[in-house]
């Protein structure tokens, strides 16, 4: 978790990613960061995220994040 | 059948009153006959092409949803023998299964869409090398394009992948399906709903709401307003100015980019007025295409906001998809370690988007000028995202973040690059465009803008008064709306302001709607694609 959140405030260092839970819904991510967010992520867990994964209810918190790559992983 | 024609009025009449006289049962049925009415008057030759797409969609769809139950079904039986190595490879079986079916409808009816659009398109290209080469040019064919084919394709092919992504499940009943794909409002021009939006619009009982009825007859009117007003006055210049290139050069070329950046607008969001408004009369709402797109600081923000629907569409299905396969992230590591965080982290989605805004311009139609337009929308946004830091550094430097002055110049800006890349359509060919755009710098004619000149293109001064009308009611509709629905607030005022309002637009598109006597509306700019 503290590699993704690294990452996430490189990203937008502005966020305050332990409360924010309106990433999507509040356009702070939009499908450019989704996507370098993924790409992030598969070098970080090896976890592929599919484009069936890609729903705001996924990426609207960091916390969701790392919840869908803990799933991802159980399942892989 | 047009939306904007007496035939369509009546139509809607009697399928209203059909539809709220059945039981709530039946009455999906009587929207789906109304749907296939509909388009039958359109031509009866286009109704193969529908059914064939809703049939393919919804097969492979089905058998997609029975994979999915059979993968369930048997790690539920064989749960405690499995491995989790089995289950691994049992599920990568029948996801490759389900992957064949899904890409096998979606080819299919792609390449539908393909053949009938843009067959002659290629034969033109293939022409032009075959010319060169001194060659006997190949034959165009005669093709029937049907009617509103790329949103109905989009609208199934969305509903085929959901199902892949296991998003929704399948509809059993493919007549229901067929209401999904061929509902009229939003048969030929949109917006491309997704199946979950309209699902329990489109299948349950709905009862007379008075207030749903009113507003949805209210929309479809404020959208007669945009398109009978507006846009197809203002098109008469417009088509003056185009039709002669020779003649209407330099400045003139300044007025189009305005008068087309108008007339689309208000064409195709009025379109989308009467679609949106036709399906609340029914209890169907059917999602918002525009949100105020001339109010945007950015190009970004204006896509955000312009033609939702597609670009929804386009992003769900187009770029993620390529975005996160196994090749592109392979890439983009690639890429990490090779060219270094910055660049590495941007080459594969600007590679996606190239793709996405291709597609974008090839969905609009047949032509390289559409090509051109989507790939300059491309060069732009991904101008603009690179400089963005360095706009940051300016509004921070300058104290302009926040600042009236400074927005009304982003959106000023924003409008006139739109409205320069959008000219495209307007004329035949690239080089075509090009030189006419380069006319402006060249011509140096800036006086027709003031000599009267502008009124010999078919405008006369009670045209620019009625369009400059209609243009600040639209303005003033779209700043009230940022606090909420106007119908909603009209709705709350006394009766009488009400009646005096909805009487005064009623009377306004009678009396100035761009018509006379057997007059034939011009054809939506969008029903082509």
């Amino acid at each position: 978790m503290d590699e993704l959140m690294e990452f996430l405030e490189d990203l937008h260092p502005d966020i305050d990613y332990e409360t924010c839970d309106t990433l999507i819904d509040d356009g702070i991510l939009d499908s450019f960061d989704i996507i370098s967010i993924i790409s992030e992520v598969a070098d970080m867990f090896d976890v592929t995220i599919s484009a069936e994964y890609i729903v705001p209810e996924n990426f609207n918190s960091a916390q969701a994040l790392y919840d869908l790559i803990t799933y991802l992983e159980d399942e892989g | 059948m047009q939306f904007v024609s007496y035939s369509f009025l009546l139509f809607l009449a009697v399928v209203f009153i059909i539809y709220y006289l059945v039981p709530g049962r039946f009455q999906w049925m009587v929207l789906l006959v109304a749907s296939y009415v509909f388009y039958l008057f359109s031509g009866p030759k286009y109704l193969i092409y529908i059914m064939v797409t809703t049939f393919t969609t919804w097969l492979a769809a089905r058998q997609i949803d029975k994979l999915k139950k059979q993968q369930a079904d048997y790690l539920e039986e064989n749960k405690k023998t499995l491995s989790r190595e089995d289950k691994k490879s049992y599920k990568s079986a029948i996801k490759k299964k389900q992957r064949f079916m899904m890409l096998a409808a979606l080819l299919f009816n792609l390449g539908i869409l393909a053949v009938v659009k843009y067959t002659n398109f290629a034969i033109s290209n293939i022409n032009a090398v075959i010319n060169l080469a001194g060659g006997q040019p190949i034959e165009f064919v005669s093709l029937i394009l049907p009617l509103g084919i790329s949103f109905y394709t989009f609208r199934a092919l969305s509903y085929l992948i959901d199902v892949y992504r296991n998003t929704i499940s399948a509809e059993k009943n493919v007549f229901k399906f067929a209401l999904f794909v061929s509902f009229f409002p939003q048969l030929i021009q949109g917006p491309i709903s997704r199946y979950s939006q309209l699902e329990s619009g489109l299948f349950t009982s709905h009862h007379l709401n008075l207030k749903r009825v009113s507003f949805g007859l209210q929309r479809i009117l404020w959208g007669y307003m945009k398109k009978m007003v507006i846009a197809d006055r203002i098109v008469v210049g417009l088509t003056t100015m185009t039709a002669d290139t020779a003649a209407y050069r330099g400045a003139y070329v300044l007025v189009e980019v305005f008068f087309y950046a108008i007339q689309l607008y208000a064409d195709f969001s009025g379109g989308l007025d009467m679609a949106i408004g036709a399906g609340q009369i029914f209890g169907v709402t059917l999602p918002e295409n525009f949100e105020r797109p001339f109010f945007s600081k950015s190009i970004k923000e204006y896509w955000n906001r312009w033609h939702m629907t597609m670009g929804s569409w386009f992003t769900d299905y187009i770029f993620y998809p390529i975005s996160v396969c196994k090749p592109m992230l392979n890439l983009s590591k690639w890429s990490r370690t090779h060219l270094g965080p910055v660049l590495g982290r941007r080459l594969t989605v600007y590679l996606s988007s190239f793709a996405v805004w291709l597609a974008t311009g090839i969905w609009h139609g047949a032509s390289w000028n559409f090509v051109f337009w989507g790939l300059s929308n491309y060069v732009v946004i991904m101008i603009s995202q690179e400089l963005e830091p360095l706009y940051r550094r300016f509004h921070q430097k300058f104290n302009v973040d926040g600042s009236l002055l400074y927005k009304v110049f982003q959106i000023v800006r924003t409008f006139l690059l739109m409205g320069f890349l959008r000219i495209y359509d307007c004329f035949d060919g690239v080089i075509t465009t090009w030189r006419m755009v380069g006319s402006l710098l060249t011509t140096g004619n800036w006086n027709i803008l003031w000599d009267g000149s502008l009124m010999q293109i078919g405008l006369s001064m009670t045209d620019y008064i009625i369009l400059a009308a209609g243009i600040l009611l639209m303005f003033i509709v779209s700043m009230s709306q940022r606090s909420g629905s106007v119908r909603e607030k009209i709705h709350a005022k006394p009766y009488t302001v009400r009646f005096v309002i909805w009487t005064a637009l009623f009377l306004a598109v009678l009396l100035t709607g761009a018509y006379g006597i057997g007059y034939d509306a011009s054809n939506f700019i969008y029903n082509q694609f």
